[in-house]
């Protein structure tokens, strides 16, 4: 059985209540909605796929692109942004030269702007995968990447 | 009594604890207690604030540390993990305790101070090094020569009676909150109150929405309670999304039973057999503390089916917000819960007529309903003793930016801003100077730091010009700039907004365009355009009217907020931005204009060739020229100059 056939067959109970876990389940599984893994949910619950796809939008936990091995996510909530957290940004644009929400070509790298991650007491924080990186500077990205990079050449 | 206490050894007292004044405790169930809430110890008791802030500290590596320590010498110590005691710049949190002893507190710990700090404190010295204080127990002999926590400013001001087991007790284990006289409550209501009683408790108690709505919690209850219906639901809104905001965070990861709790007895107050909690699903940690929580409830029987005989039912699940600041409006949120956008509806008719599925339903938010409790245990007249005649009981604040000390604050309503912000966190950092405070998060509004004499309450915020909001506070020096604080918050609820109501849909984006505009240097500008500039800021007050009057939800309403405060307050600064096309620090990086110091530039071309804008003039092998009104402030020639020739001022 394919796994997402399996991940829907843990949701019995079909109405509209059970979609936006199901997307979170999926999500959760492969990283990402894929098309067709919204077909097979709307096929599921009996709803338009266009109207999952409506929905998935307007939430920002969903992303439709494939993330990349390394998922960088820059806070910017007020305390990271007083604390200059867009030039932190910026030399990270510079540095693998994608944008928020993208994926470098190698997928390697992806980026990603969150709001607040509630570390506003070691602000500006940064975070690579699940390793944290609290008062960080913009100065010490391009070591970080390099010390990645050097682990997988 | 043996050695070990298990866990669950708690669990066949339960009767008799709730039944039983605490004085009259048998003598097994007095000395579990004892046990339990760690008054007594038999063998060293080490606890590293294990929270979400605390482990992006790096509490994680130190906690290891403790254990490899602990084994390497073959020590018999207990490791225990709890939540932020509140002091969050100052992570991570070790604290140690020796039988018979106070326990002692330890900030800024790393790796290599523990082996210091233990290698002492078992040798029965405290060193001075990174310690905070000790908890003071009359019980326990104290430890000479080191400051109760009770006694440094950060805590004295305080009155912690959410936060008061934060950082303290093991979040996890039911045994030691039900031991501090958890769930005794709950479980004396359902047998001795009717639902009538609490909800007219709660009324009296003047217990107001703590998300910032600021509505009576009580008076929303009844109205519930009387709805007749087969089916009433409870929401806990945890979607705690302002940034800047932690203090939910930390309630529901330091003490997630006392949520629990309250959760439990508001349900029961409206008669309610269905629970939910709405959380963030970035809010992993928290997530991971309440599913446990709820599930060691369950396994006590203080959830489920006719809950200790009582004949109440009770079941809470967990549901996860998919991401959308607009969600922490109850109509909104109830939408999410269906399976549809998170849109708000018009009031009336309110959720607690109909809601979800159409049913009464109850939203409130964490720390609403960890004030229950303490309300439903000490009674409505303790509860007004705290606080103002308008704003009862406590607050709690999350303090984050340029402040001296950034963390968790709870102080009665009505204490003055300004003991907040000069005497608990210091002020700004050292070496620096106040400049404002805002408050309240994106919607929230700005107070400069010579107007901070204001009590804390709804009430007087609103006439200042602030908003209570959830308690988020930013601390502003005179590094930071106004505008682009105010551009930022703009900014996000722009991108916040759900698009329903066209004000706020296009009122924030076309005050987020403007406040873009006013902070970007235009390469050719003429007198006329910057009156312009002026005339359609000043005309912002007007937006601002429109916006908060015909928008449906407080987002709308309140979104012009920062801009307004900002704009009564802080006007020169926005006119030196518009005017002299100048930001004093340095932060509008647009409006920075470029020199090139003729001494040390050798003429190397590269920064004429890399500017974007053919703003770099001059001739090989000799200095270059930027030319100020071509110059867009990017800044990539300070990048690419080998020889520092390039700055601004």
């Amino acid at each position: 059985m394919d796994r997402i056939d399996q991940i829907l067959s843990d949701f019995q109970q079909v109405n509209r209540d059970a979609l936006i876990p199901v997307l979170q389940a999926v999500q959760d599984e492969f990283g990402y909605l894929s098309g067709e893994s919204l077909e097979k949910i709307g096929a599921h619950l009996r709803l338009p796929a266009s109207k999952i796809y409506g929905l998935a939008t307007f939430y920002s936990q969903f992303t439709f692109a494939p993330r990349g091995k390394y998922h960088i996510r820059v806070c910017n909530g007020t305390a990271c942004h007083i604390d200059r957290s867009t030039s932190i940004l910026k030399e990270l644009n510079k540095q693998l030269g994608i944008v928020d929400g993208e994926a470098t070509r190698d997928g390697m790298f992806s980026l990603e702007v969150v709001a607040c991650m509630g570390a506003c007491g070691q602000s500006p924080v940064i975070a690579i995968n699940e390793e944290y990186y609290p008062k960080v500077r913009s100065s010490a990205i391009r070591g970080l990447l390099d010390d990645i990079r050097m682990k997988h050449s | 009594m043996p050695e070990e206490v298990h866990t669950g050894s708690i669990k066949q007292l339960i009767p008799e604890f709730i039944e039983k004044d605490p004085k009259e405790y048998s003598p097994e169930l007095g000395e579990l207690i004892e046990r339990l809430t760690r008054r007594k110890i038999l063998k060293p008791l080490i606890m590293v604030g294990l929270n979400t802030s605390g482990r992006i500290a790096g509490a994680r590596r130190v906690f290891e540390a403790v254990t490899g320590y602990l084994k390497e010498r073959d020590i018999d110590a207990e490791v225990a993990e709890t939540g932020a005691i509140g002091l969050n710049s100052e992570e991570p949190v070790l604290s140690v305790q020796l039988p018979g002893r106070t326990r002692v507190l330890f900030i800024n710990v790393t790796v290599d101070d523990v082996q210091v700090i233990l290698d002492d404190v078992f040798h029965h010295t405290i060193p001075s090094e990174k310690l905070l204080g000790q908890i003071r127990d009359e019980n326990m002999d104290a430890w000479q020569d080191v400051p109760f926590l009770d006694e440094l400013a950060f805590f004295s001001r305080q009155r912690r009676i959410l936060l008061k087991h934060n950082g303290i007790i093991d979040p996890l284990s039911i045994d030691a909150y039900i031991a501090h006289g958890g769930y005794r409550t709950f479980l004396r209501t359902i047998r001795y109150h009717t639902l009538e009683e609490i909800c007219v408790m709660m009324e009296e108690s003047g217990l107001r929405g703590r998300s910032g709505s600021g509505f009576l919690t009580g008076k929303k209850w009844m109205v519930a309670q009387q709805t007749p219906a087969e089916q009433k639901y409870l929401v806990c809104n945890a979607e705690e999304s302002d940034p800047g905001a932690f203090m939910d965070r930390a309630l529901m990861e330091g003490n997630p039973h006392q949520l629990i709790e309250g959760i439990c007895i508001a349900a029961y107050a409206i008669g309610a057999t269905k629970a939910y909690i709405y959380i963030r699903s970035e809010y992993n940690d928290s997530i991971r503390k309440l599913s446990a929580a709820i599930q060691a409830a369950r396994d006590y029987g203080i959830l489920g089916h006719n809950i200790f005989f009582s004949g109440f039912n009770l079941s809470i699940s967990i549901r996860k917000g998919p991401g959308a600041f607009v969600c922490g409006e109850e109509t909104a949120l109830i939408a999410s819960m269906e399976g549809k956008r998170g849109m708000p509806q018009s009031k009336p008719p309110y959720p607690a007529v109909r809601g979800f599925h159409k049913k009464p339903t109850i939203v409130n938010n964490v720390e609403t309903l960890s004030n229950v409790p303490h309300i439903i245990a000490n009674g409505p007249e303790w509860f007004r003793g705290i606080g103002t005649g308008e704003c009862t009981g406590t607050k709690i604040f999350s303090v984050s930016g340029r402040a001296r000390t950034r963390g968790l604050i709870e102080i009665p309503m009505g204490t003055s801003l300004e003991v907040l912000v000069q005497e608990i966190i210091g002020g700004s950092q050292s070496g620096h100077t106040l400049k404002a405070v805002h408050i309240g998060g994106p919607y929230g509004g700005i107070l400069p730091a010579n107007k901070l004499n204001i009590p804390v309450c709804y009430e007087t915020f609103r006439r200042a010009g602030a908003v209570l909001g959830a308690g988020g506070i930013l601390v502003l020096d005179e590094k930071t700039c106004v505008v682009d604080l105010v551009k930022y918050f703009m900014g996000f609820m722009k991108h916040q907004s759900c698009g329903k109501c066209i004000p706020c849909r296009e009122g924030t984006k076309r005050m987020s365009e403007l406040l873009d505009e006013i902070t970007r240097k235009p390469l050719a500008e003429d007198q006329h355009d910057t009156l312009e500039k002026f005339r359609g800021l000043m005309q912002l007050e007007k937006l601002a009217d429109v916006m908060r009057d015909t928008s449906l939800c407080g987002l709308g309403q309140l979104a012009a907020n920062p801009l307004i405060s900002a704009l009564r307050h802080f006007r020169e600064e926005f006119e030196e931005h518009i005017f002299d096309r100048h930001c004093k620090p340095n932060v509008c990086r647009e409006l920075r204009t470029y020199y090139i110091d003729v001494e040390l530039c050798t003429g190397c071309t590269v920064c004429a060739k890399r500017c974007p804008e053919d703003a770099i003039i001059g001739t090989e092998r000799h200095p270059y020229f930027i030319v100020p009104d071509k110059c867009t402030g990017c800044g990539i020639c300070k990048e690419v100059c080998k020889f520092s020739a390039v700055f601004y001022n």
